[in-house]
């Protein structure tokens, strides 16, 4: 039941607890006992909202950049990782297999913004070697959501 | 000029579904429940299998009864899910959507007069398929209080001396209904006593709520009297590719492959292609969109139960089927006020069998937003009915 439950409550954190009960067939104290248990046992993080700021007409700038970092004694990438995400204009980092070590998301108002961050904050950490920023041109999909094309019924109407 | 058309032929009726897609077309606001087929799109991954094969040039004919790789899987495939052993290249044949084979497979079997047992309500098209193959279609009437399930009492009572071969609809459109294994050894114990044929349509299999689906051919002695008829159209979201199969014993399916020889050459080809991508790792893809009609088929069974409306508890296919016989309207006029006053599409329980008046087929195969609204429009419909009526 959990797993369908966080399927469902991860496309729809807003759905009402009584239409979770009817559609997994449970009652709704279940329910709840079962979200509670899982916001405390830290498997919800959180709820937040998909927004596609473009149609707001907010500008924002989105960036993906790759970091490759000096492993520390002890420690591994967990320490540079920490001093990396503590920047609230961090959005994600993530270690990586492969031709560099982090990939840390950012986002920022401008251009010159995010630029700044990288030059000032990121390169000049101790054991940064080197990094590649990739501004990000449009977004397609994110969070398993397509944010261009809305669906559309094409069936025909009413078949046996 | 003479009359060009076939007696037999002119005298087989239009299905009661057209009339209301008639209606419907010219109301584009119109919210419908009527579909029969999956609101999924074909998952990705073997739509790109079925553009891969048309980039490699993959365009010619395929044998006969199908890529052989394909009728393997599909031993395969009956093998994993139902235990049941068939011979890819003499027992499994390829053909246009399960329809086709419902089709053929009557025309190999019957010799004029012999009559066919049809369960109704049923789907629309096996009662034509038998008059043109030249059989007698007798029709058993199934009842709301076995929840539209065969009995073999049922089946006994409709048995004559001409009757070859019963169809088996289950999981049924448009109930919903199943068959579990109890009442499938007592139908297979009446068709071994009597020596009649079994032609199971089982193309919902993958699409039950409650136990793993059993095939009739999985009884004891019964996989050599069964046709059974099965494709990718409702577990894999494919009608638009028409694929589908038969299984069955080697010389019923090689008159079967006859007739599709003439008739058809060969099934798609692309689609055979995409098919076996299906089979090989599309099972994870069928879990996800049964979860997802799971949960739609609770939320409309208990919305009906809230409006008091009687409705079974269905366990198949992508169906509910609740009674509207309160109003005492005919499940036509219900249906037409329906769509007419409130905007939402349903099919009436008659289209697919006299016995299912005083019945609505209404499908799930839509998402919850579309369900809820349409729930909303037929909750205002029922309690204006029920104030014009006190």
């Amino acid at each position: 039941m959990r797993e369908q439950l966080l399927k469902i409550i991860e496309r729809n954190s807003r759905i009402e607890l009584k239409e979770l009960a009817v559609i997994l067939g449970v009652e709704e104290a279940v329910i709840i006992e079962e979200l509670q248990k899982c916001e405390q046992e830290g498997v919800i993080c959180g709820y937040h909202t998909m927004i596609d700021w473009d149609k707001v007409g907010v500008e924002k700038v989105s960036a993906l950049i790759e970091v490759r970092v000096t492993p520390q004694r002890g420690q591994g990438f967990d320490n540079i990782a920490e001093r990396i995400y503590k920047y609230p204009e961090v959005n994600a980092v993530y270690l990586i297999s492969g031709g560099y070590d982090l990939l840390v998301s950012l986002e920022g108002k401008t251009l010159r913004e995010v630029s700044a961050f990288v030059s000032d904050k990121l390169s000049t950490l101790d054991t940064v070697i080197s990094t590649a920023t990739h501004f990000i041109l449009k977004k397609y999909k994110d969070h398993g959501t397509i944010l261009e094309k809305k669906y559309e019924d094409t069936r025909e109407k009413v078949t046996p | 000029m003479r009359n060009p058309l076939a007696e037999k032929v002119v005298d087989i009726p239009f299905s009661g579904i057209r009339k209301f897609f008639d209606i419907v077309s010219e109301m584009p606001d119109a919210i419908s429940l009527g579909v029969g087929e999956p609101d999924f799109d074909t998952p990705w991954h073997i739509r790109d299998e079925g553009i891969y094969s048309l980039e490699k040039g993959r365009t010619f004919y395929t044998s006969n009864s199908g890529l052989k790789e394909l009728r393997q899987e599909i031993a395969n495939y009956l093998k994993r899910r139902q235990n049941l052993e068939y011979d890819a290249m003499k027992q499994v044949l390829i053909t246009v959507g399960g329809s086709e084979a419902i089709d053929i497979g009557m025309r190999v079997m019957l010799n004029p007069g012999e009559e066919v047992l049809i369960p109704q309500p049923s789907y629309v098209s096996y009662e034509p398929c038998v008059i043109l193959a030249g059989g007698v279609p007798v029709i058993i009437n199934l009842k709301e209080e076995n929840e539209f399930r065969l009995t073999a009492q049922e089946l006994l009572d409709a048995i004559t001396e001409k009757t070859k071969i019963l169809v088996l609809p289950f999981p049924n459109n448009p109930t919903g209904a199943i068959l579990e294994e109890k009442d499938l050894q007592e139908i297979a114990r009446v068709c071994i006593e009597k020596d009649i044929f079994v032609m199971s349509d089982e193309i919902y299999a993958e699409l039950t709520y409650k136990e793993k689906h059993i095939s009739i051919a999985q009884m004891p002695g019964m996989q050599e009297r069964t046709i059974l008829i099965n494709g990718f159209s409702k577990a894999y979201a494919m009608t638009g590719w028409r694929l589908g199969y038969a299984c069955g014993p080697a010389d019923i399916i090689e008159q079967m492959l006859k007739v599709h020889q003439y008739a058809i050459m060969c099934a798609p080809t692309t689609s055979q292609y995409a098919a076996v991508e299906a089979l090989k790792n599309g099972d994870e893809d069928v879990q996800e969109m049964r979860e997802a009609y799971n949960q739609r088929r609770r939320y409309l069974v208990h919305a009906f139960r809230e409006m008091g409306l009687e409705c079974f508890e269905p366990f198949g296919a992508f169906y509910i089927f609740p009674s509207i016989k309160e109003f005492g309207m005919t499940s036509d006029e219900f249906a037409t006020r329906l769509l007419r006053e409130e905007k939402v599409a349903v099919v009436p329980g008659t289209a697919f069998g006299a016995c299912g008046e005083g019945f609505l087929r209404i499908s799930y195969a839509y998402s919850l937003e579309n369900l809820k609204i349409a729930i909303g429009r037929i909750r205002d419909f029922v309690e204006r009915l029920r104030k014009e009526q006190q």
